[in-house]
């Protein structure tokens, strides 16, 4: 069998999917974090399927574009762990059912 | 592979692929391609792991016979020959004790973290080039791919702090992860300068380069090679750095819960990444198996391993002889010594490839020139920067602040007397 | 891509990654959740290798693998009274449905769409590429990005620092 374009979309979504459902569903503020990474991680692998089938001027760009993915989603991370810790050092706690409310 | 042409005798063992050459060109004109395209993977790789396998067993006599001489001692004598059977003795023993399982911690990742810590230790010996022929996997990226595997040793050694359940452990292991991650970063723009001058990131290619320009990137970057040792030493947890798992510190840090067969993957790892060191070394600084023509009569492989026992015999000195730092020394000499000393060594590189490449010099005239400036700046700055930052700031006479009228009687002077 | 090899590790890497990112829901234990993350890492590292991106499959390994998991294990670590136990918050039904849809929609996109497929071959030499395409079209993205990344580094000690 041949494996083409198709496959690796596919792959890209499924993987898109499983992110979109921890972002929404875990209770942990890492959980979360985590389904934002495979987002991430999903979105670089169709750019980069994409650089390598489709018809295109310059064929790289879909790398180099993944490449700035990846650079903004390790800025992000940073920046979120952050603020996570911060949360737990003033409520104790990261348990999202518990960050809900404004005030208290 | 090379590319088909007259092949040498296949016991011509100077280059050792030439018998593998003729085994694969039988293959293929009886087999389909996907054959032997197996056949020469499982070779090469059963062939490396045997050489890891080797060395790791016998630089446990060779380390510790050299840390014994230099500290004017013996070292294991009793077991063989000049001690020669103590591998053998050292792993026997290891393997009959218990390899204890803390129930309470957590017993699939504490017996994972050993065996994974194997991988990358095993994985970056693929792209090196043994011979002019003779490289496993040759990358486009084979520099990057070595770093990029190494990094993947923090989240093992964490595994293997968490999982003690032990928070000795856990603490090695934090320390351990901070001080690897530190010395990432000036370890990659060490090797960025290679990088720059080689014009490839392919291991071959950059041994190639040396053996084109007849000089070793280690005079023309010898500041990109101290802050790579000195790096890589961080990296692979060896004294002096090795804070976080000395047997005297911290009760052996990370692989303080592990006994037996656990322990002794441990030991082969960090003696298998002190050689991984030397071959990184070996092939970007000192020109692989290449060495002034020496390779015609001698063969390449035995060339390149003979240069990275010597760089080991180098790190066997530096455990001898000096004291081990402090984690807060580790990390303050990373980020304040290494890191600046690091990116003036890629701008001092990329000024002078740019001069070399706008001018289209000659690299003959271009390339001792460079050689000498950059050994002149690599003293200057390393003496410099030395002394700018042991220079005691806080000594310095601060500006004048008005402080309280306190009344002072002298020792001696009657009671109530004048000041 | 046709040859065997390419097939094999094309369905191995993809269940590796697929498989340890529905572990990672799956999973009752938070570190080995962040373990299986870092395998469905690696596991689409391997599928860059297939599509014979080698610089972004290398940086995705020393970037993802080797330093956003282990800002997780650190954070996770600097949360000690926090659960550990990887539940799922109250809204996991309507979660998982729209996660099918998604994952429907995009799959029936891919399949029925009429991609203008090239027969270019795979890459030769993707890291000189990159960097000419980094410091030729796309130079201020490049500066921009260092900007963003020092401000997310003095952003993040900041926020953590103690008073």
């Amino acid at each position: 069998m041949t494996v083409g374009l198709e496959h690796y979309l596919v792959v890209g979504g499924l993987l898109f999917a499983i992110g979109l459902y921890l972002a929404l569903a875990k209770r942990n503020a890492i959980g979360i974090l985590m389904g934002i990474e495979l987002m991430l991680n999903a979105v670089n692998l169709t750019l980069v399927a994409f650089s390598r089938f489709i018809v295109a001027p310059r064929p790289i760009d879909g790398q180099v574009f993944a490449v700035f993915v990846i650079t903004v989603a390790a800025a992000e991370a940073a920046v979120a762990l952050a603020l996570v810790v911060a949360i737990y050092r003033h409520r104790q706690t990261i348990d999202m059912n518990r960050i809900n409310l404004l005030r208290w | 592979m090379t590319p088909p042409g007259p092949l040498a005798p296949w016991y011509d063992f100077r280059d050792l692929s030439n018998a593998v050459e003729r085994l694969l060109s039988w293959l293929s004109d009886i087999g389909p391609d996907w054959l032997v395209y197996v056949v020469s993977a499982v070779i090469g790789g059963t062939a490396i792991f045997l050489f890891v396998a080797a060395t790791a067993v016998a630089n446990i006599w060779v380390e510790r016979r050299v840390v014994a001489r230099i500290q004017v001692r013996r070292g294991p004598n009793r077991a063989g020959p000049w001690g020669l059977l103590q591998p053998i003795a050292d792993m026997t023993k290891l393997m009959q004790k218990e390899a204890l399982l803390p129930r309470a911690g957590d017993p699939v990742v504490f017996l994972l973290a050993p065996i994974l810590a194997f991988g990358p230790a095993l994985l970056v010996w693929g792209v090196f080039p043994f011979g002019k022929g003779m490289t496993f996997v040759d990358l486009n990226v084979g520099v990057l791919y070595i770093i990029a595997v190494t990094s993947v040793t923090t989240i093992v050694l964490f595994m293997a702090g968490w999982s003690s359940n032990n928070k000795y452990s856990l603490l090695g292991a934090i320390r351990v992860i901070a001080m690897l991650l530190s010395y990432e970063v000036p370890l990659v723009l060490a090797l960025l300068g290679v990088v720059l001058f080689a014009g490839t990131m392919s291991l071959s290619g950059i041994v190639a380069w040396q053996h084109d320009m007849r000089i070793w990137l280690f005079l023309v970057q010898p500041l990109a090679f101290v802050i790579y040792f000195i790096c890589a030493t961080a990296e692979i947890n060896r004294t002096p750095t090795d804070i976080a798992e000395a047997e005297s510190e911290i009760v052996a840090g990370y692989h303080t819960e592990y006994s037996g067969i656990q322990f002794g993957l441990f030991y082969a790892v960090e003696l298998v990444n002190a050689m991984a060191l030397g071959a990184i070394a070996a092939t970007l600084f000192f020109g692989g198996w290449w060495l002034f023509g020496l390779d015609r009569w001698i063969p390449g492989w035995m060339i390149f391993i003979g240069k990275v026992y010597l760089i080991y015999f180098l790190l066997i000195w530096l455990r001898g002889t000096l004291p081990r730092l402090r984690i807060d020394q580790l990390m303050a000499f990373a980020w304040k010594f290494l890191l600046p000393l690091a990116l003036v060594n890629i701008m001092v590189g990329a000024l002078e490839v740019l001069l070399w490449v706008e001018y289209d010099l000659s690299a003959g005239l271009v390339l001792p020139v460079f050689s000498v400036v950059n050994l002149s700046l690599a003293v200057l700055l390393v003496v410099g920067w030395m002394r700018f930052m042991a220079f005691p700031f806080h000594r310095l006479p601060s500006r004048a602040r008005l402080v309280h009228d306190i009344p002072v009687v002298a020792p001696g002077a009657p009671a109530g007397g004048a000041a | 891509m046709d040859e065997p090899g390419v097939v094999a590790a094309f369905w191995v890497l993809t269940v590796t990654a697929v498989g340890s990112a529905v572990m990672v829901a799956a999973v009752r234990n938070l570190l080995h959740a962040v373990l299986f993350l870092v395998l469905s890492f690696v596991g689409v590292a391997g599928l860059y290798i297939t599509l014979s991106a080698d610089f972004v499959a290398v940086v995705q390994v020393l970037i993802y693998a080797g330093a956003i998991a282990v800002l997780m294990l650190f954070a996770i670590m600097l949360t000690p009274r926090a659960a550990r136990d990887n539940a799922d918050g109250i809204f996991w039904a309507p979660a998982l449905v729209l996660a099918g849809l998604m994952a429907t929609t995009i799959g029936l996109i891919a399949t029925r769409t009429e991609w203008a497929v090239s027969d270019r071959g795979p890459f030769s030499q993707t890291a000189s590429a990159i960097g000419e395409a980094l410091l030729d079209p796309f130079v201020l993205p490049f500066e921009v990005a260092s900007v963003v990344l020092v401000a997310a580094m003095i952003g993040a000690i900041v926020i953590v620092r103690e008073e």
